[in-house]
């Protein structure tokens, strides 16, 4: 089940020709590739594109009618891999995720199936994680695209035009028999617009065409002689082919001003952002008519040489607008303009900052001085108002609001009170917000699965071991073999935790080899203690992770332990953001339905929290906040739990195994109570309502006798 | 040509529904004759983090007329939003801070409450951003400013902070849209569409000014009916007064009326000390003297006021039934605390004792207060407050307290810098447990450290940046490089062992 439901957007993948298309970015190129008549689809969910597989795992009717195979891969490199059915046969694939790491993992495939080549259309539609709210390094996808020779499709960020760029994207791969990659910067893959739909197209050339009657054609595969036939077809063969389709198909666009003496080249991608600038500066207006002519480049790679130098002719100067380093293209240019004997001056980073996502007010900056040196602007002035930057907090991402992971780190921290500081090579997941307040926990990580063998080299008789985390979405995404078989066949002596919540929960709440719950269509429910023992792991624990006490002890013993060997600990909950999915509307119809039920929820006494914030220092649950100290005599703020708790119980876990204080309790709310509730609840009211009152009374009257009262 | 196009901006939190939001103007705006397109990016600040989200509306009849689509902007650009709208007062900051409001055209609706950020509430004291610095800054920089607690209204309607947004943007009337048709987007969602309504309801009266939310009122106040004690304790300067009045209220609640007597005769014996020092030091004094133990703590937990304020905050429905499960703790030295002083330093020391009784103290344990057994085992051990004052922890604390009042009693005339200064270090002491061993260790190494060397002109300066350096952090890190650049080698230590270090307060 993944983080949404997507039984409505689903709907939308029907929509018939001339029909108006409303919705997601990302969705816009679900119902694109329906439209182009796909055959399979694969791909690695990640943040921007894992709606895309959502929607798609959702809507199997429709895979079924069109007779579209889709499934979630095991890793990039497999979905890449995938596309090796276009090598032999006229079937359109296409496979997806997040750039560049996912780019990373699936290299090598990519690199083959470049080599060789294709005869159907394989597309490559990457969510290029660059700039604000990116989770990964900052580098490009380009680099692939020039390393390999794969096309690279940069549309403009709307709706229409991505959805084009997918159906030109699989004919421009059937043309030069190249592999077309069509990169989505995250906004754009989230951005809500509207499009006119076509028919969806069953595929006339089946997967079943192709296993019941294969073809072979040895001279694909990259092995002496071929791949040097490769190298010789892709650049005096394909290239050309591809050159010849951009041009013909006019993909590239020549927008703005006929013609003028400056102009500006920017990636498609960036072209609202170029305009909005634009507008700014009173160069536009809000249609896209600017005053000065853009060639917008929707392929950024290859670059058209004879574009380029047509619009460079009879100009002074052109500004190149291209967001990320290196900057690939600006070197291109300059050598097809050298080459050429154009002395058209080209500006790009020299007046655009070379760090950093190209928002519309850093192209602007650079616009207003390329317009500026150019005699453009006059006199008038464009910066905002300048000011005093108000002091406010960072906001860090963390762990939900009861975060199963949350008590694995303040194991952490309580082990490390115990023995000292230890070194933590930490994997990708939700789980590396440890490196972040309040547990500041790691020293490394190195990619997805990679947290086991980021540690591999520390393989030596100490006083200390390491520790290593890894989730479950990269233990099976390749961690089982790159951490824990090297492990064992190395015979290190450190440990590994995983992180077993059910989900790979970080890209969205999908399921995996071992989420626990069924499945139709996808085997589930496969244990990772087992899957380690079986690659030869002999200490093995399974601890639920929200008991702190056994989390503690097992963390402890297995980082002090005698024995050698490599050890395992398989952290066990389920991942409390889908948990609550599932849970909180069946606890409403329980309720409706006048059943009996339990609520629970953490509640801080604040007359005996005494504001020293330990309890949020070892949690730091979302729901574990401040509010003012009701008492008079004390400044420093109370620990507080505001109503988002959901009653996990780990900061009480933590108020016991760190010896804290007493000021948590968990509340049990009862919700229609049976009879029993009711007289056990009459009875102890009346009882201790009795003590309660004789108590008060005494207490009133000593402050009474004071002159209190 | 005048600007057609409406350009908005969401600063919300991760999990906040700033997507809600973002859906219902987008559902609004189609509805009426709006092109609508927006933007967020999900990701990792979908876990808590801040979020933009960027909202782009453009006339129908525009689009019609002209013949073509309008280019609108993925994100939010400086100079060029129309409406700024923040579900929390540090992200109307923050939206201020990326110039996505400015003075000459952005209207700016923002929630007046807070949603601490971790490194506000790790601190171990007080490290909270200054809310008042935020509010004047984001005046200035708006245009128009809509600002009230929306929090207060989330929880006055049992619906959640979109719909009160939503309210006070259709109250703020910077949309070219009726009051109605934001009712009906909030209809046809279909969604918890009671509640959403009566949060847009209060959302809209409060930004249209018709029904401000109340200032929450804040303090009790104490009446002194006993002429004698009034007398008292109007002797002190004025602006001690009132803390001495908590004081002595605090301490007959904790012990009696003799208890409070005595906190009396200790201030009146720092006679003709300023009122500023005399109010820290009765501060200070109330609350060590009124230390915690299991006692005081069991007192607390059985008190029916105690039953009223939970089910308020947890907000049980009237008459609901429920339990609540007190998390203890409690230690060996906890427990030998509250022994006759000779009897509990006996046992403290005996390491047979200690060793037999260890394993009953190993765990923490589950009390219901809420059950008879749970409410009378706590009741009994809060009548056991008869016994305090001939404790072992009373033993311990009124000797720590005599001695820090002794310092200050002998700074007071001639360093009276260095005499508050010390009167504001027992701020450090807090808690229970690991806390408070922490606490006292690091206490006692101030103490010993301002005995070294009494002469130094600049100690009162160095007492102050060691306690602030003690609050720093919880590993001692920023204490002991403190400590280290005093050279008091002698005094830096891992806090691990909490020991007290010795000083006149020491037992």
């Amino acid at each position: 089940m993944a983080e949404r439901s997507f039984k409505q957007e689903v709907e939308k993948l029907r929509l018939a020709d001339g029909d108006e298309f409303r919705g997601e970015g990302i969705l816009a190129v679900t119902k694109a590739l329906l439209q182009a008549g796909v055959s399979y689809v694969g791909g690695y969910q990640g943040s921007p594109v894992s709606h895309l597989m959502d929607v798609l795992a959702d809507a199997e009717d429709i895979m079924n009618e069109l007779n579209v195979h889709f499934e979630t891969s095991a890793s990039e490199a497999t979905a890449a891999a995938m596309l090796a059915a276009s090598v032999n046969y006229p079937l359109r694939g296409a496979v997806t995720w997040k750039s560049t790491v996912g780019t990373n993992v699936a290299s090598d495939a990519l690199a083959n199936v470049s080599s060789g080549g294709v005869t159907g259309g394989a597309l490559v539609i990457i969510g290029e994680d660059y700039g604000e709210g990116s989770s990964i390094m900052q580098e490009r996808s380009h680099a692939f695209a020039m390393k390999s020779q794969i096309w690279l499709l940069d549309p403009r960020p709307n709706l229409t035009s991505i959805v084009n760029a997918v159906e030109t994207g699989f004919e421009l791969s059937e043309a030069s028999n190249t592999p077309v990659m069509l990169e989505l910067r995250i906004r754009a893959c989230h951005v809500y617009g509207r499009f006119t739909t076509k028919d969806n197209k069953r595929p006339e050339f089946t997967l079943q065409d192709a296993m019941e009657n294969p073809n072979r054609d040895t001279s694909r595969i990259v092995l002496p002689p071929a791949n040097y036939l490769h190298e010789h077809e892709k650049l005096k063969e394909r290239w050309p082919a591809a050159i010849e389709f951009i041009k013909s198909r006019k993909l590239n666009e020549f927008l703005g001003a006929e013609t003028g003496e400056i102009g500006i080249i920017v990636q498609g991608g960036l072209y609202n952002s170029l305009i909005r600038a634009m507008e700014l500066l009173g160069l536009s207006d809000a249609f896209g008519d600017a005053s000065i002519p853009i060639y917008v480049m929707n392929v950024t790679y290859p670059v058209v040489d004879t574009e380029i130098l047509e619009f460079m002719k009879d100009k002074k100067a052109v500004l190149l607008v291209e967001e990320g380093h290196p900057n690939y293209i600006e070197q291109e240019l300059n050598t097809i303009l050298r080459q050429a004997g154009c002395e058209t001056i080209l500006n790009g980073k020299d007046l655009i900052t070379d760090i950093g996502e190209y928002t519309s007010d850093v192209i602007k900056k650079g616009v207003e001085k390329f317009a500026r040196a150019n005699g453009l602007l006059g006199n008038s002035r464009f910066e905002t108002a300048k000011f005093t930057p108000i002091d406010v907090p960072m906001r860090p991402a963390g762990f939900c609001t009861g975060c199963p992971e949350r008590p694995m780190f303040t194991a952490i921290q309580l082990v490390e009170q115990d023995i000292g500081p230890f070194h933590v090579s930490a994997d990708i997941g939700c789980h590396l917000f440890s490196i972040l307040p309040p547990f500041n926990i790691g020293n490394t990580t190195m990619g997805y699965g990679l947290g086991w063998a980021g540690a591999s080299a520390f393989n030596k008789n100490a006083q200390k071991r390491t520790l290593s985390i890894m989730g479950d979405g990269g233990f099976w995404h390749n961690g089982l073999t790159s951490g824990v078989g090297n492990a064992v066949f190395n015979q290190t002596d450190n440990v590994l935790m995983i992180v077993d919540n059910n989900y790979s929960a970080a890209t969205g709440g999908q399921d995996l080899l071992s989420s626990k719950g069924e499945h139709e269509k996808r085997s589930t429910q496969h244990d990772i203690a087992e899957a380690v023992r079986g690659v030869g792991i002999n200490w093995v624990k399974t601890v639920r992770t929200y008991d702190l006490v056994e989390m503690h002890r097992t963390l402890l013993d297995a980082m002090t332990t005698k024995v050698r060997g490599p050890k395992v600990i398989v952290a066990q909950g389920e991942c409390q953001l889908n948990r609550q999915r599932r849970v909180k509307p069946k606890f409403k119809r329980d309720v409706k339905a006048g059943k009996r039920v339990e609520r629970d929820r953490f509640y801080v006494d604040s007359d005996t929290c005494t504001g020293d914030h330990s309890c949020i220092r070892m949690s730091g649950c979302p729901s574990l906040t401040l509010k003012e100290n009701p008492d008079p005599l004390k400044s420093d703020p109370v620990a507080y739990v505001d109503n988002s708790c959901v009653g996990c119980g780990h900061c009480g876990e933590v108020a016991h195994a760190a010896v804290l204080c007493p000021s948590f309790s968990k509340v049990s709310l009862v919700y229609n109570p049976n009879l029993w509730d009711r007289i056990k609840d009459t009875m102890r009211g009346a009882v201790i309502g009795w003590m309660q009152s004789r108590a008060e009374r005494k207490r009133r009257n000593r402050l009474q006798k004071a002159g209190l009262l | 040509m005048t600007k057609q196009r409406i350009s908005i901006a969401i600063a919300a939190l991760g999990g906040q529904g700033g997507g809600v939001l973002s859906n219902w103007i987008v559902d609004l705006a189609e509805d009426n004759g709006y092109l609508a397109q927006y933007t967020a990016i999900a990701g990792v600040a979908q876990r808590t983090g801040a979020t933009i989200y960027a909202i782009e509306l453009f006339p129908e009849n525009e689009i019609t007329k002209n013949g073509k689509e309008p280019v609108l902007a993925l994100m939010p650009v400086s100079g060029d939003v129309d409406i700024c709208i923040a579900s929390e007062l540090m992200e109307a900051g923050r939206a201020v801070n990326r110039g996505i409001v400015t003075p000459d055209k952005t209207t700016l609706i923002t929630s007046d409450h807070r949603v601490y950020a971790i490194e506000e509430k790790e601190n171990l004291s007080d490290g909270r951003f200054k809310d008042n610095e935020v509010r004047e800054a984001i005046q200035d920089a708006a245009k128009e400013l809509i600002i009230f607690d929306m929090e207060e209204l989330v929880l006055q309607s049992s619906s959640v902070i979109s719909s009160v947004l939503f309210g006070a943007l259709a109250g703020s009337g910077t949309l070219p849209f009726a009051r109605d048709a934001f009712e009906n987007t909030i209809k046809k969602s279909g969604r918890a569409v009671e509640t959403n309504l009566a949060g847009f309801e209060l959302g809209f009266d409060a930004a249209t000014g018709k029904n401000p939310p109340d200032q929450v009122p804040c303090g009790e106040t104490i009446t002194v009916r006993d002429e004698d004690l009034l007398d008292r304790i109007e002797s002190f300067p004025a602006e001690a007064r009132a803390i001495i009045t908590y004081g002595v209220h605090r301490l007959v609640d904790y012990q009696d009326a003799d208890y409070a007597k005595l906190y009396l005769e200790r201030l009146e014996s720092l006679n003709g000390a300023p009122g500023d020092l005399l109010g820290e030091v009765a501060r200070h004094l109330a609350l060590w003297m009124g230390f915690e133990d299991v006692i005081r703590v069991a007192d607390l937990k059985t008190r029916a006021e105690r039953t009223e304020k939970i089910a308020t905050e947890i907000r049980a429905a009237d008459n609901q039934i429920w339990y609540s499960h007190d998390y203890f703790h409690p230690r060996f030295d906890e427990f030998t605390d509250i022994l006759p002083n000779t009897l509990g330093n006996w046992m403290n020391e005996s390491k047979i004792m200690k060793m037999l009784l260890s394993p009953l103290f190993s765990k923490g344990r589950i009390i219901r207060p809420k059950t008879i057994s749970g409410f009378m085992l706590l009741r009994s051990i809060a009548g056991m407050r008869f016994m305090r004052q001939a404790s072992r922890r009373y033993h311990m604390e009124n000797k720590r307290i005599m001695a820090w009042l002794e310092l200050i009693r002998k700074y007071k005339d001639g360093n009276l810098e260095l005499a508050m200064e010390i009167a504001l270090c027992p701020r450090i002491i807090k808690g229970y447990g690991e806390t408070h061993a922490r606490g006292i260790n690091r206490f006692s190494r101030i103490m010993s450290f301002i005995n070294i060397d009494e002469n130094d002109p600049e100690l009162s300066k160095k007492t102050a940046e060691l306690r602030d350096a003690a609050l720093a952090d919880a590993k001692g890190t920023a204490f002991n490089t403190s400590l280290e650049n005093y050279q008091a080698k002698d005094l830096i230590s891992n806090d691990g062992k909490n020991r007290e270090f010795k000083w006149a307060g020491s037992s």
